[in-house]
């Protein structure tokens, strides 16, 4: 599925995105634990968290990552976002929390 | 071809550039997108521990056509005991560093799964030294 139509279908806020309808999303990976992303995340994947400084940008670039997605209503710092847009990681919020929101993406991508 | 990075001990901001730019040169390369990302993991995992836990590190890094060579040494406290260091959940990671998402103990673990060979060898008082190699061919 393109990330255009998941920004769509989940209603999420968008903090910075480019080519959404190049993008593909292949799955989810929840996770705070930076580690845990790291060594398990996919390339493709979304990133739901609510973690939002720096490192998170870095790690979804490293992983190739679609887009992060943060829950609860969290902005993410003016600097995250330019970092977000050198690197070219799409950044989404939602303000549910993120059992809503992962339950909804898994839906969408079973669909 | 040989590379070096510096890390500064607390510079979190900066932690991962040179996974990013190692990275960057193995795609030039060519190098299979799975040992690329062996490689990231455990130098990004290298490089967070030198801004969490020490306070200044450099990087060397050496490709030839067998083998990625990356040798981490820093200055720092260094680790008593290394093999409690190295299981799976044990950190002494500040409240800070770990409401960031970083100290769940998970690094040393991640990168002793994602080097072919790893040698980690300390000095407490002076300081730490990793070598995380990955072979090209299988
Ligand atoms: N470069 C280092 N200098 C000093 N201590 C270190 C270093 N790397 C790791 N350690 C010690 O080993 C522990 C486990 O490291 P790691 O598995 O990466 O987990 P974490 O960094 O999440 O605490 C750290 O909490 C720290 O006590
Ligand atoms: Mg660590």
């Amino acid at each position: 599925m393109k990330l255009k139509e998941v920004i769509g279908s989940l209603d999420l806020e968008v903090f910075y995105v480019s080519n959404p309808e190049g993008k593909t999303v292949s799955g989810g990976y929840v996770s705070d634990l930076l580690s845990d992303v790291m060594g398990n995340a996919e390339k493709n994947e979304v990133w739901i968290t609510m973690q939002s400084h720096m490192n998170v940008v870095a790690i979804a670039s490293l992983k190739e990552l679609s887009a992060v997605i943060f829950v609860g209503g969290i902005e993410p710092a003016e600097a995250v976002v330019r970092k977000a847009e050198e690197e070219g990681i799409a950044l989404l919020g939602t303000k549910l929390p993120t059992f809503s929101i992962a339950g909804r993406l898994y839906q969408l991508l079973e669909r | 071809m040989e590379l070096s990075y510096d890390i500064g001990g607390g510079d979190f901001v900066n932690a991962g550039r040179a996974s990013s730019a190692v990275k960057g040169i193995l795609k030039q390369l060519n190098i299979s997108a799975v040992l690329i990302k062996r490689v990231v993991i455990a130098l990004y995992e290298a490089e967070v521990n030198v801004a969490a836990h020490a306070s200044a590190g450099k990087i060397s890094v050496s490709i030839t056509k067998d083998v990625i060579r990356i040798n981490i040494r820093d200055k720092g406290p260094g680790i008593a005991d290394i093999e409690l260091a190295m299981q799976e959940g044990y950190s002494t990671a500040s409240k800070e560093v770990r409401e960031m998402g970083f100290g769940a103990g998970m690094g040393l673990p991640n990168i002793r799964k994602n080097s072919d060979t790893f040698n980690i060898s300390s000095t407490p008082g002076e300081g730490t030294e990793l070598e995380i190699i990955n072979r090209l061919s299988n």
